[in-house]
């Protein structure tokens, strides 16, 4: 298996080292066929509207969707990677973004760098609460029949799941806790089993 | 309970910049195209270096009400400058709730001696260092990212290649030291061993470091990301360049695909003309912003 870190800008090196450090292989993804034979993808934290310009210029948002919807890679979007997956994004629909993930975002939904915070969140299937870094980050305000909440705090969900997209308000990758990656890793297995 | 304003925090707003680049803009209809061009964050002020340079007399903070016409007019995080020392000038752009505070050698220091303590804000600091010491002193104060200094507003980069060489040649020689050399050479930087040790673990600064001062062309951003650099900073780059949107856009994709020569040649190739520049050797010590502060 082959875990793709989208490379654009933000905080890949500490995807990438996270995964790496669960024994499995990882590949930068900056160019469309860098996308080729990854099982998963992981989108992470940054800027938006940097990554969504970035990706639509040389064309990875096309490798992306086609690689995704021919059922060969799962997803995982942390923070500005969720709002790079939702299929719409609260006032700011018109930056280039994937529209897989069936939620509306609202970006800066706590407000700005001042309001942003950690704290301890209860998540389904999980026994102990996760640690979770939240930094200028998106909240979800609709979401599509098939979109499972995973965790969620006052404002609303910010951590779901659509079969296998992953998404997260905050940030696993900035701590010590794999929980979260070992749960997209499974999802990974399964688009990596299929096409054996 | 949510806690704000943890070092965490702090410096994870950083982290979420790397492979980025923060442009000054000195208008809100430049900010808008820094956003347009996929800039990660804008630095509202109210002179860019090269004209704080050439007009001389003191540079102080921008004018409050041009920070808050930029936080309205982008959706992207905003930055401001305040002088060396004046923790007033942070204070009122911490009430405002501005994302970044540069406490800058860019603009006259307000303290000769005393740097702000940066643990006293909820709000994240950036400092300019010319090498490890200086570094880390500044985050023994709380900064919670670095950027070299570089000459700012002469768009020669190589005071920036001499910083950010130096910060990673040092850290590579703290990386080979025994506890002993170690314990001494925090003293010589004075600076605290315990930071020095991380350093030694981590193999590069607890925080993140960009690079500052002197960059004008995607080459230029493509360099300084190969010297290890985590984004760049472009201050008269590119609002000081005959056509700024297409130098912007080139130094965004330039920063990210810093290692594609096929890239780095499309972008480069037919840019109109970039800024004039000052050649950094014929400057006087007193023209030269980054001796203000160690």
């Amino acid at each position: 298996m082959i875990i793709g870190v989208l490379a654009l800008q933000g905080d890949f090196r500490e995807h990438a080292s996270m995964v790496r450090s669960l024994g499995v292989q990882v590949r930068l993804v900056r160019l469309p066929e860098e996308a080729d034979f990854v099982d998963g993808l992981i989108i992470p934290g940054g800027e938006s509207t940097t990554m969504g310009k970035l990706m639509a210029t040389y064309k990875v948002d096309r490798a992306i969707i086609d690689r995704f919807n021919a059922g060969r890679m799962a997803i995982y979007g942390t923070c500005a990677g969720m709002i790079v997956l939702a299929r719409d994004i609260e006032g700011s629909q018109e930056q280039p973004h994937l529209g897989l993930l069936d939620v509306t975002v609202q970006r800066n939904a706590f407000g700005r760098q001042k309001e942003s915070s950690e704290e301890d969140l209860d998540v389904e299937g999980l026994d102990t609460p996760l640690h979770a870094l939240f930094i200028r980050a998106p909240v979800i305000i609709r979401t599509g029949p098939s979109v499972n909440i995973l965790a969620r705090v006052a404002r609303g969900p910010v951590y779901v799941q659509q079969g296998r997209l992953l998404a997260s308000s905050f940030h696993p990758e900035l701590g010590s806790d794999t929980r979260v990656h070992e749960h997209f890793l499974r999802l990974a297995e399964q688009s990596s089993n299929q096409e054996v | 309970m949510a806690e704000i304003g943890t070092t965490k925090v702090k410096r994870g707003l950083a982290e979420m910049f790397k492979g980025g680049v923060i442009m000054d803009v000195t208008t809100v209809d430049q900010a808008k195209i820094a956003e347009e061009a996929g800039a990660v964050s804008v630095m509202a002020l109210e002179r860019i270096p090269a004209d704080i340079r050439r007009e001389g007399g003191v540079a102080r903070a921008a004018d409050p009400r041009l920070v808050e016409q930029i936080m309205n007019a982008v959706s992207i995080p905003v930055m401001a400058k305040v002088r060396i020392g004046h923790i007033s000038e942070a204070r009122i752009l911490e009430y405002m709730g501005i994302d970044f505070i540069d406490e800058s050698e860019v603009l006259t220091p307000a303290d000769v001696t005393y740097h702000i303590d940066k643990w006293q804000f909820k709000i994240p600091f950036v400092c300019g260092a010319r090498n490890l010491g200086e570094a880390l002193r500044r985050v023994s104060e709380g900064a919670a990212m670095i950027r070299t200094k570089g000459e700012p507003g002469t768009g020669d980069v190589s005071e920036a290649v001499t910083h950010m060489r130096a910060v990673m040649n040092e850290v590579r020689k703290v990386q080979s030291m025994l506890e002993d050399e170690l314990v001494v050479e925090a003293k010589d930087l004075g600076v605290n061993v315990e930071l020095l040790r991380e350093v030694r673990m981590l193999g590069r600064l607890p925080v993140v470091n960009f690079a500052a001062g002197g960059i004008a062309t995607p080459a230029d951003a493509a360099l300084m990301m190969t010297l290890g650099a985590d984004g760049v900073f472009v201050g008269s780059g590119i609002f000081k360049s005959s056509d700024p949107l297409p130098r912007a856009r080139a130094i965004v994709a330039a920063t990210t695909y810093w290692e594609d020569p096929k890239v780095l040649f499309e972008v480069s190739k037919g840019l109109k003309e970039g800024m004039t520049g000052i050649d950094a050797r014929t400057l006087v010590e007193l023209d030269k912003m980054q001796v203000r502060d160690n």
